[in-house]
């Protein structure tokens, strides 16, 4: 950031038309810092955002095993099931929230002010997108570490990998969730609204909190068209400790829907009249 | 600075068309201080909006700060600072962490940015608040900190979207004071929107007087008021004297136009003239002359809203208390 940016600060200088990659990367990391300020300022507001995943995973594990059984999940211990399910999970109800932080910004006027800077439009996406999806590194990590007691197997490098790929899927869905914010402008309601209603079956029929397969065969027709699924797949996959085709379709999944969201949510910003 | 060729901005709703601003061509020379008059609704805004990048124009061009709107939007921004009508600060920010955060985005390092932000924060008047979030400082204070926002890459060129609404007189001419200060020690050149008539007439050098998405009138204050408007002369006669008032008045106004009021023992006449002090005293030798000598007198300057009125029909206090 150092000797190409400061052209910048002097307008008269070099002209920066078209954001190429570096200037991208530049903006997202000023975006992604700006709002982790917020967190870093409050920092009570990260000792809740840990201990969320501690409980539903000490609250729905147990009754998930003794309803399932362990059968269901070729004799793994529920937990190297459940785990990579409520990561999964987390992560979606982190990075579908980018919109909500987006609306008060936009009602006070702070967003206005944002777009008239030269920030490229496609890093305010992505820098709000990895904000949500940062503190999941470290939830990921703490409730696996927890687990490890019960019979859960860390496969480190695995884990990391299948939150590298959580991350690229965040981006999708954060940015999805940014032009939702946006569309929504003025009627906020609308935005819970819709948020909620599509979390929710997506979120079930990916077969995060129960085995898909248990279902009815229409639900698993549907598990198939849901990008979602993939990426459980792919982050049980790597939980486990393997690394195959499961992990490619996820990570195709997750580049796919992080493309789509991208560019909804950068035509929606041209688009927009505020 | 600024120049623009038949600029013009439709929004669709529903299924009619808004034609909000219907093809205007602006000049703005570096240094200059131009404000938009007009009621609300009339286009300033989104004229505003569309020479800061913020809105695409329908059709027409704009070049801002050399660089044309449309083919290089970033560029613009780099180049321009914007305050709009609300509080740039993120509420739940601390000051001073949202100026330096500006900074950056204009590409400033983090030493610089923190200098600036330290420096504007004393022009400004904020030094003491720091560590203060947004949310907590006062309307006044909020709005000192949007124009630090808008300072902090040191843009020579300025635009502030209805920067004084809301505000108290004395907050008002506060901030006046640190605007009329940036452009005496940096020759930054400013534009604003504004309903505020007063504020238009003392502050600006040139008034653009906007109206159903048209340019009606340019020029300065000053002259807008003296060409367009002219004083307006209230004179009070005896009643015995009013045809050869009349007479007298009637030829002397400007527009030909004499209003007239009936009260005890006498009447009076309004009379609009361009250059009334001026004229006054030959008026009043003309009415003594006629043998209706003049009992009162009372000579008012015309206002911003007399322009207004002249070139619409319309009030534009009426318009800016919606």
């Amino acid at each position: 950031m150092h000797a190409s940016s400061i052209d910048l600060a002097h307008p008269d200088g070099a002209a920066v038309t078209k954001p190429g990659l570096g200037k991208i990367v530049q903006d997202t990391r000023f975006v992604f810092w700006r709002e982790l300020l917020l967190v870093l300022r409050d920092p009570f507001s990260l000792v809740f955002s840990l201990l969320q995943p501690l409980i539903f995973l000490a609250l729905f594990g147990p009754l998930l095993g003794a309803a399932v059984g362990t059968e269901a999940f070729g004799g793994e211990s529920s937990l190297q099931w459940f785990l990579p399910g409520v990561v999964v999970m987390i992560s979606l109800f982190g990075t579908t929230m980018t919109g909500s932080n987006l609306q008060y910004e936009l009602m006070t006027g702070s967003y206005e002010r944002i777009l008239a800077t030269p920030l490229s439009r496609s890093s305010l996406m992505i820098g709000r997108a990895l904000k949500e999806w940062a503190p999941l590194v470290a939830q990921g990590l703490l409730i696996a570490l927890v687990c490890i007691p019960f019979g859960f197997v860390f496969y480190p490098l695995h884990v990391l990998l299948g939150l590298l790929i959580l991350g690229i899927f965040g981006i999708g869905i954060g940015a999805l969730s940014y032009t939702l914010a946006l569309i929504t402008q003025g009627t906020e309601w609308v935005f819970w609204g819709v948020q909620q209603t599509l979390l929710f079956p997506l979120m079930i029929l990916s077969g995060i909190m129960l085995p898909i397969e248990a279902g009815p065969g229409w639900m698993q027709v549907l598990s198939r068209y849901n990008p979602l699924t993939y990426l459980v797949n792919a982050e049980r996959e790597l939980f486990a400790g393997n690394i195959g085709t499961d992990v490619l379709w996820g990570l195709l999944a997750a580049v796919l829907t992080a493309a789509v969201g991208l560019a909804i949510g950068i035509r929606t910003t041209k688009k927009q009249t505020i | 600075m600024i120049h623009t060729d038949k600029l013009t901005k439709h929004f669709k709703n529903k299924k009619e068309t808004v034609e909000a601003v219907k093809g205007v061509d602006i000049d703005i020379a570096p240094g200059e201080l131009v404000a938009f008059l007009g009621p609300n609704g009339a286009g300033k805004s989104t004229t505003l909006r569309m020479l800061t990048t913020l809105l695409s124009p329908t059709s027409g061009s704009a070049r801002v700060a050399g660089v044309d709107v449309v083919a290089d939007p970033a560029g613009v921004r780099s180049r321009i600072g914007y305050i709009g009508q609300g509080n740039g600060g993120g509420h739940s920010y601390r000051v001073i962490d949202e100026l330096i955060m500006q900074g950056r985005f204009y590409g400033m390092n983090s030493a610089d940015a923190r200098a600036r932000a330290r420096e504007l924060l004393v022009t400004m008047d904020l030094q003491e608040l720091e560590k203060r979030t947004v949310i907590k400082l006062s309307g006044g204070q909020r709005r000192r900190m949007d124009v630090a926002l808008g300072l902090m890459h040191s843009p020579q060129l300025l635009f502030l979207d209805e920067p004084s609404t809301g505000m108290d007189p004395q907050n008002r001419a506060n901030l006046w004071d640190h605007i009329m200060r940036l452009r005496a020690e940096h020759g930054t050149t400013i534009v604003l929107t504004t309903h505020y008539l007063d504020e238009a007439d003392s502050m600006s050098e040139r008034v653009i007087v906007i109206d159903h998405g048209k340019i009606i009138a340019d020029d300065t204050a000053a002259r807008l008021k003296s060409n367009l408007a002219g004083d307006l002369l209230a004179v009070e006669v005896a009643l015995a004297s009013v045809p050869a008032a009349r007479a007298v008045l009637g030829q002397a106004a400007a527009d030909g136009e004499l209003e007239e009021s009936r009260h005890d023992g006498g009447a009076s006449f309004r009379v609009r003239l361009p250059d009334g002090a001026r004229l006054a005293p030959g008026l009043l030798k003309a009415l003594d002359d006629a043998g209706a000598p003049a009992t009162s007198l009372k000579l008012n300057p015309p206002t911003l809203d007399d322009v207004f009125l002249e070139l619409t029909g319309r009030s534009l206090r009426e318009g800016a208390e919606v």
